[in-house]
């Protein structure tokens, strides 16, 4: 049975959807350019893994993507720590921030492309926007959340603020900080996209733009089916990581 | 002034308020009380009537608003790992294993790494779980899970252990058993502990003196010396007149206490 679910299941509703995706291109009702049918797109992944750029496009992606998420989290988990345990700076930090994160990294775009110029940096600050307040909250919540009596015993065997830290407040709060870091992956693979349809010549943004720009529509298909698998293949990355982790804590 | 010198734990005038809206409203007042070096002390009382607060401030978690309240004649000032508090849901670290958790209050204190390994598989062995060393609390029953808590306080080697309730979340078989667990224990180690608990049984089974409370404001109702033949018999006939006693009073606190909170409303 949990190969019928796990396996088949989801093969047959892809399946149905790509034959269905055929069907109404076979219809014939829209020319090839404005509804791709799915045979062209495959020829457009063939023709770009020929040319080479399919693997610079997703390895150049890939790379911005790590380097504005790990900032993020660099930057975002020790300051979330801090703020979680210092009250009186997360008070006065909370409404600005509060302010700050329902604005979309896009509107920064025009100051961002200002401030960093073009290349690689606007689309790496964008994608660190994007991740960072998910995990900065979830790791302020976390460490609020941190059971008073943990903090009690603690304090009771006369642990230093370094060991209440590590042994402590971390361990504790890691489960909590675990699912932002996890929402912040989606948040920031989203923005990749718009990060580098901006800006850069280069990586699977950038290859929906020019191929639109070429009038190729196969290709812009082509870019929207790799940033969704690779978005998958990330997603279940981090599941497994997270997974590992916490088996390594030994945590329920 | 020389049964100031013995205490171990001397109260005098204590009082504590919380901060509330309007005047705050008054947890504890003026309680004098103290304990002898060695002594297992019962505090019993209906709920709300200010034995976690006592705990508390005899822990250094609280600080009182008014009094004098002294361990070993100095004033308590905040935690202290020669006090060690025992808490009803135990307080254990789940991503430790038990040996870790025992570890520790040792590793806190300094504790070298092979001494304190020691150390913490000696307390665990007093309380009967070394075989258990490895595993981790969600591994464990409630009653496994407590006796952890106490082989780590143990393990530290206090002078004063602090519980509040610690049996009240396990089945009664459980319950009896680290009763006994805790007086073979003491008997052993000797160590000043104040019990809290509302389970009169409990008290008189435990108690050198049992302390009985009462609640608006909450304050020192009477103090009962426990004096029953070793081993104590559950069933024997001094215990339920003692049990009897104690009743009638804890009664007559507890309809008082619902009088008063009948009028406020
Ligand atoms: N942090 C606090 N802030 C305000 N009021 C408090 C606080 N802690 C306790 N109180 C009040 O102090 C009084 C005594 O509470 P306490 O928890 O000490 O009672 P208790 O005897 O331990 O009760 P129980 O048997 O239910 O545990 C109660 O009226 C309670 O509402
Ligand atoms: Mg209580």
């Amino acid at each position: 049975m949990p190969t019928l679910r796990e396996i088949f299941l989801p093969l047959s509703g892809f399946l149905i959807f790509i034959l269905a995706w055929h069907g109404v291109a076979a219809l014939g009702l829209y020319s090839d350019y404005l509804f791709p049918p799915p045979l062209a797109v495959a020829q457009g992944i063939v023709e770009l893994l020929r040319g080479g750029e399919l693997w610079d496009y997703t390895r150049t992606s890939l790379l911005r993507f790590a380097a504005g998420y790990g900032a993020a989290v660099f930057v975002a988990v020790p300051l979330g720590l801090l703020l979680g345990r210092c009250t009186l700076l997360w008070h006065a930090l909370d409404p600005l921030i509060q302010i700050l994160r329902p604005v979309s990294p896009i509107a920064w775009f025009p100051l961002v492309s200002l401030w960093f110029g073009i290349g690689n940096l606007p689309a790496v600050v964008i994608i660190f926007i994007a991740a960072f307040y998910p995990v900065l909250l979830s790791t302020v919540a976390a460490v609020r959340n941190v059971s008073a009596v943990y903090l009690k015993v603690a304090a009771n065997f006369g642990a230093s603020r370094r060991d209440v830290l590590w042994n402590v407040i971390v361990p504790a709060a890691f489960p909590q900080i675990a699912v932002g870091l996890h929402i912040a992956i989606g948040a920031a693979w989203i923005f990749l996209v718009a990060g580098e349809m901006l800006g850069v010549r280069s990586g699977l943004g950038y290859l929906i733009i020019d191929s639109r720009n070429n009038l190729r529509t196969d290709l812009v298909m082509v870019g929207i089916v790799l940033i969704g698998l690779l978005g998958l293949v990330i997603d279940r990355l981090v599941s497994f990581g997270e997974k590992w982790v916490k088996r390594q804590w030994e945590m329920p | 002034m020389n049964g100031r010198e013995t205490a171990k734990i001397r109260l005098d005038g204590v009082g504590k308020r919380f901060r509330a809206k309007g005047d705050g409203e008054t947890a504890l007042s003026r309680v004098d009380l103290e304990i002898a070096a060695g002594e297992l002390i019962c505090l019993v009382g209906p709920s709300g009537c200010g034995k976690t607060t006592l705990i508390n401030l005899l822990a250094g978690f609280e600080r009182p608003s008014e009094g004098i309240l002294e361990i070993d004649g100095r004033a308590v000032t905040g935690p202290d790992p020669d006090h060690i508090m025992i808490f009803q849901d135990y307080g254990l670290f789940p991503w430790k294993t038990v040996l870790n958790n025992v570890l520790f209050g040792l590793r806190a204190r300094g504790v070298p790494k092979a001494e304190a390994r020691e150390k913490a598989l000696d307390a665990l062995e007093l309380v009967g779980l070394r075989v258990a060393a490895d595993r981790h609390p969600h591994e464990l029953s409630g009653g496994m899970k407590q006796r952890v808590a106490i082989a780590r306080a143990l393990a530290v080697e206090p002078s004063v252990l602090f519980m509040d309730e610690p049996f009240a979340a396990l089945d009664a078989f459980t319950r009896i058993h680290l009763q006994d667990e805790l007086l073979r224990i003491w008997k052993e180690k000797r160590t000043t502990i104040v019990f809290v608990t509302h389970d009169l049984d409990e008290a008189i089974y435990l108690g050198q003196r049992v302390v009985l409370m009462a609640p608006y404001p909450g304050r020192i109702q009477r103090i009962l010396h426990i004096r029953l033949p070793e081993p104590r018999e559950r069933t024997g006939e001094d215990f339920a007149r003692i049990r009897r006693e104690l009743f009638e009073e804890f009664h007559l606190v507890h309809k008082q206490a619902q009088d008063v909170s009948e009028y406020s409303i």
